[in-house]
């Protein structure tokens, strides 16, 4: 009956992407009409993936990230850097046994600093430190501006001057590109997106089934 | 039913969110149009399918296929909606007579809005795929453009 709407005090985003990460997600209560047919209702919204894709998922490659212990389900997730739902099941595939492959999906329009953010990730890759990057990255969504990223560059220890001629490389953009077109031919159409044994899991479900 | 692949498209008129000439049949002949109807402008959604299929706007260029997103919603509110999703996606509004055009594609939702639905019209003026998403949360990833553009 009572949404409690208004009172709250105001919270920093890692604030925010914490308990995103602990309260589980719910759906629409019973009773209050969802006036939102959209991704991240609360709806699942996951689907045969015959359905609506045009390709099989590309198979880990060489250009593919991968952590978590050896023999451990694998997990394939297509995430942005500023999204907070991809923060949020970042936080929850931590605190699972599992083996991690993160592959790029920056929307501009809806994160201005999204493929600066993913470019920045691979050039961290280039100097060994993809992950140590991506944790960063996902530890503090509000700061993604060039100056925040030669300062995780630099926190990291990375030749900062390579990092920044690689993140503005063509070859960098093209990386970032190919996975996102990866994700687009296997049907992803929103982040986060995670493929667990060929199922997609999308939006919000994405998040609240780590729980 | 979303109209079916085969049939031509009905005539209609859609007032344009950026002004101008409303958006009727004859614009559809001598090019490729995607209409993608979606149920209303704004929704808190992460990154949604306007989103991601204006990330692949170059892509569907070089395919000689112009997007239009198309809504019940009035071009005011589409005209703001474009703007936050800060997209290049032209929206054409089917706001008066309501719902109208929606109903002679045959995504008119008992609820006044448009499923959630994508027509492909060839430059002769007649359906070359259809899909509507069979819940309306669904989100037709771009693949399925591309696919029925390619194919």
């Amino acid at each position: 009956m009572s949404r409690g709407a208004g009172s709250a005090p105001a919270e920093s985003a890692s604030d925010f992407v914490t308990k995103l990460a602990t309260v589980p997600i719910a759906r629409a209560p019973p009773g209050i009409h969802d006036p939102w047919p959209c991704d991240h209702a609360g709806r699942t919204i996951n689907h045969p993936v015959s359905d609506l894709t045009s390709a099989p998922l590309p198979p880990v490659g060489p250009d593919d990230h991968v952590r978590g212990p050896d023999g451990a389900p694998l997990v394939i997730v297509y995430g942005d850097y500023e999204c907070p739902f991809c923060a949020a099941a970042e936080v929850r595939l931590h605190a699972r046994e599992v083996r991690v492959v993160f592959r790029h999906f920056p929307i501009r329009s809806s994160h201005p600093r999204a493929p600066a953010a993913a470019h920045a990730a691979e050039a961290a890759a280039d100097q060994g430190a993809f992950w140590e990057m991506h944790d960063l990255l996902f530890a503090d969504q509000g700061r993604l501006e060039d100056p925040h990223l030669w300062d995780r560059a630099q926190r990291l220890g990375l030749d900062v001057e390579r990092f920044d001629a690689d993140r503005r490389s063509d070859r960098i953009a093209k990386r970032v590109k190919a996975q996102f077109h990866g994700g687009v031919r296997a049907g992803v159409a929103t982040t986060p997106t995670i493929f667990v044994n060929d199922e997609r899991y999308s939006g919000r479900t994405a998040v609240s089934m780590w729980t | 039913m979303v109209i079916a692949a085969g049939e031509p498209a009905p005539d209609f008129s859609l007032a344009r969110a950026a002004g101008g000439e409303p958006f009727t049949r004859t614009d559809l002949m001598g090019r490729t149009t995607v209409l993608v109807f979606y149920p209303f402008a704004f929704s808190p959604v992460c990154t949604d399918q306007l989103s991601v299929y204006n990330e692949l706007l170059d892509e569907f260029r070089e395919r000689g296929a112009t997007l239009y997103g198309v809504s019940c919603d009035a071009i005011w509110s589409q005209r703001a909606f474009k703007e936050q999703l800060g997209i290049d996606i032209e929206q054409l509004s089917d706001f008066e007579p309501k719902g109208e055009t929606c109903r002679a594609f045959g995504v008119l939702h008992e609820r006044g809005m448009p499923e959630r639905a994508l027509v492909v019209i060839g430059p002769d003026g007649v359906v070359k795929w259809s899909y509507q998403a069979p819940q309306l949360a669904e989100l037709p990833g771009a693949n399925l453009i591309f696919d029925a553009l390619d194919g």
